[in-house]
C-alpha cells in the first residue's frame, strides 16, 4: 500500500486511474444495460427501418412528431413515401433550417446510407411514391425535343423555359434546376415538394419524365452552350433590362463624360 | 514632364484681346465675360500634336483591322462551332467573334473621332450673340393689314352660302378617317364567348393525348387538358387552345370553400380556364399547398379553393370554371361550355 501511494505522483498515474475508471463504467454498463437483441426480425430491410427510426427520432421528430404523424410545426409524413424523403433530405432541404415561406436547398448533412434508412422508416408509415431506380431516371435514349415540349407545357411557367427558376407568391420561389441531379428531378415530379404540384405516372408516364430530364440536362447542364455568351441568368427581360440600365447606360454616361470633359489645357503658371 | 516645361516658352505672351476678360468695374455683378482662352498642349507643342495624330490614326487603323477580322470570322467559323471563353462559358464562336470585332470596329471610329476633335480641331471659344426672334413692328402691321384686305376681298363676311357650305365640307371630311376605322372589324360576333368545350366532350391529357380518368388525378397534382377532337396539327389549333386550355387540379372536397365550385367539380377534381382574365396570359403557377395560382405576367393571384377568386393583382374576374363529370366509360367529360367568356374583359362582356 505504501508502495502504491509512493507512486501516486508518477506522470502516468492519471492515465492508469482513467483506464480503471473506464473499465469500471464499461463493466457496469455491460452488467446492467438492457439486452440489445430484443428485436426478433433482423432482415436488412427491418434493420434499415429501425436504424431510420432512430435517426428520425433525433433529427425529424421535433417537427414531424415521434411517429411521423405531424405536428403544428411540420406536416404528417404518413404516405409521403421514400421518394419524398430521398428528395427532401438528399437535397438538404430537410431538416429545415428555419420555418418560413420556403425551405431552401442547402448542405446535405446525412450520408446516402442514412437517407436510405430514413426513407425506409418513413415508407413503412404508409404507402407512397418509391424512390426511383437509376434505370427509371436515366435519360439514355430519351427524346429531348419531346421533353422540351413537355417542359414548356408543364414546368416552364414556374421554372422558366430553361429551368432557371422564378418567383412565386409571398416570398416563395421556384428554384433553379441548375445542378439538380436527374434522380432529384424525377423525385420532385413524383412527389411535388413544397409548393410544386406533383406529376404522377398516371398523368405523366415514366418515359415522359425521362424526356424532361434529358431536356433539362441539354439546356441547363454544365456543358450546355450559350450562343451569345452573356445569358444573364436566362431570366428574360428583367435581368436584361437591369444589365442594360446599369452597364449599358453606365458605359454611355462614362463616354459622355469623357467627351464633354474639359480638355487638358496647358497652364502658364 | 520636360516637354511641358519646354512648351511654356511657346505659350503666347499676350492674350488675344478679343477673348480677354472684361475689366472688373465698380459693379460687382457686372458680366465678367469669357475666361481667357487657354491653349492645349497640342496647340503649342507640335510633338504633342503629332502624338495625338498618331493616336487617332492608330484607332482608325484598329477599326480597319477589326472590320477585316469581322469578315474573316464570318468566313472562318462554322455556325455551330461552340468554344469555351472564360467568363462567358460555352459560346458560339461565330457570334462571339462577330460581336467582338464589329464592336471594336465601331467603337474605335468613335473614339478616334472624339480624340481628334478634342485634341487637334480648334477649341477656340466662339460667342454668338442672340437676338429676339420677334418680327419688327412695321412687318407685323403690314401682315395684319394684308390679312384684313384679303378677308375683305374674299367677301367671306358677305357670301353666307359659301361660308356655310365650306364649314359643312370641312366638318364632314374627318368622317372619311372615321370610316377607315371600320377596317378594324368585323366584330368578333360570339367567338369570344364560345370555346370548343361542349356537353360530352372528353378531357384529353395534353401530355399523353389520352382521356383523363378521375383516378389519374391525385391530390396536389397539376394536369393540362384540351377538348377531345382537337389536334396539334389542326390549322386553327392555336386559336382554339388559346380559349379552351384547361388546368385540372384535385382538392379535398372539404377544403373547397366555394359551394358552386364544389358542385361543378367531380369528387374534388376542378377544371379552370388557364387563361388569365387580365390580359390573357396562360397562367399555371399553381402552388399545391395554398391552392393559389398566379399569372407570370402581372402577378394576378387566384384562389383555386375559393372559386378562383382574385386575391391579388390587376385581374378583374375570377377564372371561369368548367363543369365536369364522368361519362359511361369512366373518363372525365365536360358538362357544357364555360358559363362566361374566358380571358380578358371586353366592352360587351357585361
Amino acid at each position: 500500500m505504501k508502495k502504491l501511494s509512493a507512486r501516486r505522483r508518477h506522470p502516468l498515474a492519471a492515465v492508469v486511474v482513467l483506464l480503471l475508471a473506464l473499465a469500471a463504467t464499461g463493466g457496469l454498463y455491460a452488467a446492467f444495460a438492457p439486452a440489445g437483441k430484443a428485436q426478433a426480425d433482423d432482415t436488412s430491410q427491418s434493420l434499415a427501418i429501425s436504424e431510420g427510426k432512430k435517426l428520425f427520432s433525433v433529427g425529424c421528430a421535433s417537427c414531424h412528431g415521434m411517429g411521423g404523424q405531424g405536428s403544428s410545426d411540420g406536416p404528417s409524413l404518413v404516405g409521403v413515401g421514400s421518394a419524398a424523403v430521398d428528395f427532401q433530405v438528399g437535397t438538404g432541404r430537410m431538416p429545415a433550417q428555419q420555418p418560413g415561406a420556403q425551405v431552401p436547398k442547402k448542405k446535405v448533412i446525412y450520408s446516402q446510407g442514412q437517407i436510405d434508412q430514413l426513407a425506409a422508416y418513413v415508407a413503412s408509415l404508409g404507402a407512397g411514391p418509391i424512390a426511383p431506380t437509376s434505370k427509371q431516371y436515366s435519360d439514355q435514349g430519351a427524346d429531348t425535343a419531346a421533353g422540351g415540349d413537355l417542359f414548356r407545357t408543364n414546368c416552364a411557367q414556374c421554372h422558366n423555359f430553361t429551368g432557371e427558376g422564378g418567383a412565386l407568391t409571398h416570398g416563395k420561389f421556384a428554384p433553379s434546376l441548375e445542378g439538380a441531379s436527374p434522380k432529384h428531378i424525377y423525385e420532385a415530379m413524383q412527389t411535388g415538394p413544397q409548393s410544386m404540384p406533383n406529376f404522377p405516372d398516371t398523368t405523366m408516364p415514366e418515359k415522359q419524365k425521362q424526356n424532361i430530364i434529358a431536356y433539362i440536362k441539354t439546356v441547363n447542364g454544365d456543358n450546355s452552350a450559350s450562343e451569345g455568351g452573356l445569358k444573364l441568368g436566362g431570366l428574360g427581360p428583367v435581368s436584361e433590362g437591369l444589365f442594360g440600365w446599369i452597364f449599358g447606360l453606365g458605359a454611355l454616361i462614362a463616354v459622355a463624360i469623357w467627351v464633354a470633359a474639359h480638355t487638358a489645357k496647358a497652364k502658364k503658371s | 514632364m520636360s516637354s511641358q516645361e519646354n512648351s511654356e516658352e511657346n505659350l503666347p505672351s499676350e492674350q488675344d484681346p478679343a477673348h480677354g476678360a472684361v475689366e472688373p468695374a465698380d459693379d460687382p455683378f457686372a458680366d465678367p465675360g469669357l475666361p481667357a482662352h487657354k491653349p492645349r498642349i497640342q496647340d503649342i507643342d507640335e510633338r504633342a500634336a503629332k502624338r495625338s495624330e498618331r493616336v487617332v490614326a492608330f484607332l482608325f487603323t484598329l477599326s480597319m483591322l477589326a472590320t477585316i477580322g469581322f469578315i474573316a470570322s464570318y468566313v472562318i467559323f462554322p455556325v455551330d462551332k461552340i468554344i469555351f471563353v472564360f467568363p462567358f462559358g460555352h459560346v458560339s464562336a461565330l457570334n462571339f467573334s462577330l460581336g467582338l470585332t464589329l464592336g471594336v470596329a465601331l467603337f474605335t471610329i468613335g473614339a478616334g473621332a472624339v480624340h481628334w476633335a478634342r485634341t487637334l480641331m480648334s477649341d477656340v471659344e466662339m460667342p454668338a450673340e442672340r437676338h429676339p426672334i420677334e418680327a419688327p413692328a412695321e412687318v407685323k402691321a403690314q401682315v395684319l393689314a394684308d390679312f384684313a384686305a384679303g378677308a375683305a376681298e374674299s367677301g367671306f363676311g358677305r357670301r353666307k352660302l359659301i361660308r356655310t357650305t365650306m364649314f359643312g365640307a370641312m366638318a364632314m371630311v374627318p368622317l372619311a378617317g372615321v370610316m377607315l376605322l371600320r377596317d378594324l372589324g368585323p366584330l368578333p360576333e360570339k367567338k369570344l364567348r364560345k370555346t370548343l368545350w361542349a356537353r360530352g366532350k372528353v378531357l384529353i391529357n395534353m401530355n399523353t393525348n389520352q382521356p383523363l380518368r378521375p383516378e389519374d388525378v391525385s391530390v396536389g397534382s397539376l394536369t393540362f387538358a384540351m377538348p377531345q377532337g382537337l389536334q396539334e396539327s389542326d390549322e386553327d389549333f392555336q386559336t382554339q387552345i388559346a380559349k379552351a386550355a384547361l388546368m385540372i387540379v384535385r382538392i379535398q372536397p372539404e377544403n373547397i370553400k366555394d359551394k358552386k365550385e364544389r358542385e361543378w367539380a367531380h369528387d374534388g377534381i376542378v377544371a379552370f380556364s388557364k387563361i388569365c382574365t387580365h390580359v390573357g396570359c396562360p397562367i399555371s403557377l399553381y402552388e399545391q399547398q395554398t391552392h393559389h395560382v398566379l399569372c407570370p405576367c402581372h402577378q394576378s393571384t387566384f384562389d383555386l379553393s375559393d372559386g378562383a377568386r382574385v386575391i391579388f393583382g390587376p385581374a378583374g374576374h375570377p377564372l371561369p370554371q368548367l363543369r365536369i363529370g364522368v361519362n359511361g366509360e369512366g373518363n372525365l367529360e365536360a358538362l357544357g361550355d364555360f358559363a362566361e367568356p374566358v380571358g380578358p374583359a371586353f366592352w360587351e362582356r357585361g
